[in-house]
Formats: C-alpha cells, sequence, structure tokens
C-alpha cells in the first residue's frame, strides 16, 4: 500500500554516488541545505537545478522511480508555490479576477521558494537512495565524533538511529500484514468516510504497538546474549574510505557556492 | 459460491525497480463446499494466491471470480465488504490482529463491520467461541492475558463468527504443539463437513493435505504445477521430490515396505488407518486392494 514511497529507501546501483563515503555524501548534503538559500535570482537557481539534475543522473537511479515517488511531495510543493502566489503582495499587479489579486512578486516567490523545496527533496531523497541506512549512521557517528569528549552519547545515538532504520521495512510490512488481516474482517481502510476510516487505525495501531515492545525486548535480549555493553571497546566491521572522488566532489560543490556567490543578485 | 481465478498474473511493487513477478498463469478453481489445499516452498506463491481469494490483492493481469463478482486486472474495485464476509481469511498467526479490551469484543469486530446487530454478534461470539474450543468465560477477559494457543483459537473464533461461506487458511497451525495442531485442523474439518463451509488451506504439512483435501494444488515458482486428489499426486512420490517436497510419512513407510518385501498394496494408503487395514489384509492373505 505504500510500495510508491521513496523516503528512506536504498536502491542499490553501480554509481558514483553509490560507491562515496558516506561521511561526503552527508556533508554535501548538508552543505546544500545552507547553500540553497544563497540563491535569489533566475541565474542562481538554474545553476542549483544543473547541480541537482547532474547529481540525480550520476546516481543512476531511473528517472521515471524518481519522479513517481516524489509525487506525494509534489502536491506540498504546489501547496507552497499557490501560498506565495496568492498571500504575497509586492511588486506590479498582473492578474486581477474579483477578489483574487496576484502580484509579480508572489509569482517570483511562489516559483523560487517552491523550487527551493523541490531541490532540497530531491537532494536529501538522492542521500537515502543510494546511501544504505548502516552507512549514514556509520558516517553520522564519524562526523560526531568530537563531541564524545563533551560526554556526548555519540555511539549510542547512531546505534538508536541504526535500529530504528532497521526496523522501518519491518514495521512497514507489519502494518501492510495487519492492515490486510483487518480489511478481511472488514474494514475499510482505503474507502469509505474519513470518520470510519479514522476509527480504523485504532485496530492497526494496537496491534503494531504491542510487537514493536515484543520486538525491542527481544532484542534487547539478543543483544545481550551476544556480549553487547555499549561503545567501550568495540571494533569495526564495516570500515570508511575517503577517496578522491569524495574530495573532488565536495570541491565540485564548493565551485557551485562561489558561483552563486559571484551570480546572486 | 464458486471462487475462481483465470490466468492470474501478481507482480509486487508494479513499476517500480522493485518490481517482482509473485504468481503468473494461475488458473484455480474451488468449487462450493469443497477441501482444497495449496501446497509448495516457500516464495512459491501460496499467500499471493491466497490475498486473491478475498481481493486484498487485486491480479496485475487475469480476472478472478469471487461468486458473481468479478475482479479484474486494471479496474478500480469499490464495495469489496460484501466479498469479504462471504471469505474468511485466516492469517499466519492470526493471533496478532487481535486489539480489543475483550475477547468479546473482538470476536465481534468482524460481524458488526459487516452490518451485524450487536445481540447477534454476542450470539455468535458464544457459539464461535465454543467451537474453537474454549470456555465462555474466557470472552470476559482480556485477549492480551491469553496464552498463545488461546490467542490464536481466539483470532480463529473472529473469523468463523463472520460466518462466510468460504474459510481460507494460511498455515493455521504455525507454531502450535502437535495437539493443538490436531485440534485445530478437526475444527475445521468438521465445520467443512457439517455446514459445508468451502475450505482452502495453504499448507507446508503433506500430512495435513493427504489426510483433509479433496483436491490439491502444487504451486512452483509461482505458477501451479500439478493439481489432482491427493491419490493422484502422492501415487507419484517421484514428481513431488523433485520438486523438493516431501510426501506423508504413510507413503513414505508404503513405499519402503512394499519395496522391502516386493509386494504391490495396487493403492497409495494417505492415512495410517488405510494402510493398516491394507497391510492387515494382506497378511490375512486376502488379496491386496
Amino acid at each position: 500500500m505504500m510500495e510508491k514511497m521513496i523516503f528512506g529507501r536504498y536502491v542499490p546501483a553501480e554509481s558514483i554516488l553509490h560507491r562515496m563515503d558516506p561521511r561526503s555524501k552527508l556533508i554535501i548534503v548538508f552543505l546544500f541545505v545552507c547553500v540553497v538559500f544563497l540563491a535569489n535570482n533566475l541565474w542562481t537557481y538554474a545553476i542549483l537545478t544543473i547541480y541537482t539534475f547532474l547529481m540525480a543522473g550520476l546516481s543512476k537511479i531511473p528517472p521515471r522511480f524518481l519522479i513517481g515517488g516524489l509525487k506525494p511531495v509534489l502536491w506540498l510543493v504546489l501547496f507552497t508555490f499557490f501560498l506565495h502566489l496568492f498571500l504575497t503582495k509586492e511588486g506590479e499587479l498582473i492578474f486581477e479576477l474579483g477578489w483574487l489579486k496576484i502580484y509579480e512578486g508572489g509569482l517570483r516567490q511562489g516559483i523560487f521558494i517552491s523550487m527551493r523545496f523541490f531541490l532540497l527533496i530531491l537532494v536529501t531523497s538522492l542521500l537515502t537512495l543510494t546511501t544504505t541506512p548502516i552507512e549514514i549512521t556509520d558516517g553520522l557517528e564519524h562526523l560526531m565524533g568530537p563531541l564524545k569528549r563533551l560526554k556526548f552519547p555519540v555511539h549510542e545515538l547512531a546505534l538508536m538511529m541504526s535500529i530504528s532504520l532497521r526496523f522501518i521495512p519491518t514495521l512497514m510490512q507489519e502494518t501492510d500484514k495487519i492492515m490486510k488481516a483487518q480489511t478481511a474482517r472488514g474494514v475499510e481502510y482505503t474507502s469509505g468516510p474519513v470518520k470510519d476510516r479514522l476509527k480504523a487505525i485504532v485496530p492497526l495501531l494496537i496491534p503494531l504497538f504491542i510487537s514493536s515492545f515484543k520486538r525491542a525486548e527481544e532484542l534487547a535480549v539478543a543483544m545481550e546474549a551476544r556480549g553487547y555493553r555499549g561503545g567501550e571497546g568495540r571494533t569495526k566491521y564495516r570500515q570508511l574510505h575517503w577517496a578522491a572522488a569524495d574530495t573532488l566532489m565536495i570541491l565540485l560543490l564548493a565551485a557551485v557556492t562561489v558561483l552563486l556567490i559571484l551570480f546572486r543578485g | 459460491m464458486d471462487i475462481s481465478l483465470k490466468n492470474v498474473e501478481y507482480r509486487y511493487q508494479n513499476n517500480t525497480p522493485f518490481e517482482r513477478l509473485a504468481i503468473s498463469d494461475v488458473s484455480i478453481n474451488i468449487e462450493s463446499g469443497q477441501y482444497l489445499a495449496i501446497i509448495g516452498h516457500t516464495g512459491s506463491g501460496k499467500s499471493t494466491v491466497l490475498q486473491h481469494l478475498n481481493a486484498l490483492l487485486k491480479p496485475t493481469k487475469g480476472t478472478v471470480w469471487i461468486g458473481n463478482r468479478e475482479i479484474r486486472a486494471g479496474r478500480k474495485e469499490k464495495n469489496l465488504k460484501e466479498v469479504r464476509q462471504k471469505v474468511g481469511i485466516v492469517f499466519q498467526f492470526p493471533e496478532h490482529q487481535l486489539f480489543e479490551e475483550t475477547v468479546e469484543k473482538d470476536i465481534c469486530f468482524g460481524p458488526q463491520n459487516f452490518g451485524v446487530s450487536e445481540e447477534e454478534a454476542k450470539r455468535r461470539a458464544k457459539e464461535a467461541i465454543k467451537q474453537v474450543g474454549l470456555h465462555e468465560e474466557i470472552l470476559s477477559k482480556s485477549p492480551f492475558d491469553l496464552s498463545g494457543g488461546q490467542m490464536r483459537r481466539v483470532a480463529i473464533a473472529g473469523v468463523l463468527a463472520m460466518e462466510p461461506e468460504c474459510i481460507v487458511l494460511d498455515e493455521p497451525t504455525a507454531g502450535l504443539d502437535p495437539r493443538g495442531r490436531k485440534e485445530i485442523m478437526d475444527l475445521f474439518y468438521r465445520l467443512h463437513r457439517e455446514n459445508h463451509v468451502a475450505t482452502v488451506l495453504v499448507t507446508h504439512s503433506m500430512e495435513d493435505a493427504a489426510r483433509y483435501a479433496d483436491e490439491i494444488v502444487i504451486m512452483h515458482k509461482g505458477r501451479v504445477q500439478k493439481k489432482g486428489t491427493p491419490y493422484e499426486i502422492f501415487s507419484v512420490p517421484e514428481d513431488l521430490l523433485e520438486l523438493g517436497l516431501d510426501v506423508p510419512e504413510v507413503v513414505r513407510f508404503q513405499l519402503k515396505l512394499e519395496k522391502a518385501f516386493n509386494v504391490k498394496f495396487g493403492k497409495i494408503c494417505l492415512t495410517a488407518e488405510e494402510l493398516t487395514d491394507a497391510v492387515a489384509d494382506y497378511l490375512r492373505g486376502g488379496t491386496p486392494k
């Protein structure tokens, strides 16, 4: 039922983006989120868009799948667009129909902001699409390493993250299974009045909660049985390797940043 | 009410990079009052077939007839409730679907969704709890205070209370002890015999398939590999062994016996009782049947 969702999903493929070090990908995404706000005119947005599409191309994720998966967010993007279109009252009046007034500033704002939104979503999705959850947490643990000196529980946090990421698909499967079981007992999840559909959530959530608690307990026991005692003295099975491509990719983003600063109005 | 699948194909996550063909060109007919067993390996498509029987999944190709309702690939289907009332599914580990405060409420949940009045639902709950071999007192307990086996029975009672015309069972005895296993299987068989409820059993157990089913369908790699009565299926054990499936213990024993003593009993015996009779007849010197 949630088959088309692409958030938090990893698509295996052979591409530069897949092979990159998760640390460099995380740094790039973090920087990109900041850099996006530098764009404020046609040229700068064009540069950002080209960069994003280049990255999407490099990822070798089928474009049809990428676009299909982004569809649910597209509504949010459109909503932002119309919000700005109707509510910003700047510049020349370009369209009027009764109470509906559209200003030039509104149109610009609408396009730019929704574009910004779209690019952000695309780039962050590319991160999760090309990096396994376990790599992401490894990368984060490394990047947050210095915080350990401040007694920040980096390892525990990374572990919590990887556990929750690990169980997302399991939870989805479980949701699907229980949904089907209740559907077979006459619950309607996909049609019928909203009130009934809201009510239908109870027979779904309670079983989910119960099985999640059970699973958490089982996992804790299994970990203890295998001698888990926290991060102290634990060695790593997966080693991270920083390659030339990683440095290059960061330099590419730096170049884009310089261009943005030069061209921004 | 008959259910029939005609050239059904189903792909999971159709049109994505995760697309996976689960079943193809599956045609199965389930007549009213029949007991059909579907056997096959894990991943052979059994569970996918089962979910087509009350339109939980809609085929990506082909048609499914449930009574006089047609469910065809590529068409939006509405009002499937009627179909779902007629075909009750007991999923694997059905105890995971329990959620109400009391057992009674949980059993009444299904019937009430299909518009049955509260009193009638309660009456059915009482009847169903007895059918699954539990005490009426349990009705007022919380389902989460029960043992695993009891929870399983309560969940089954919840499906029985819908009074479906056809019951679909997905490994209903997985994880039960041998006695609980037999009791549950006998319960469904009784329902089938006495109330003429059509039953579809998806199972790994050749013994159960041999003992209860009128007809057996063997699934292999998403296709129907073979169809026939238990006698037809198990009389050619080579075919099953080739697919990596087993034959019932009784059959294996008979085959070894026949080989060791160089005799032929003339037919394949599916239960210990049948085999005993055949052996007894032979020992008495009568002609083997």
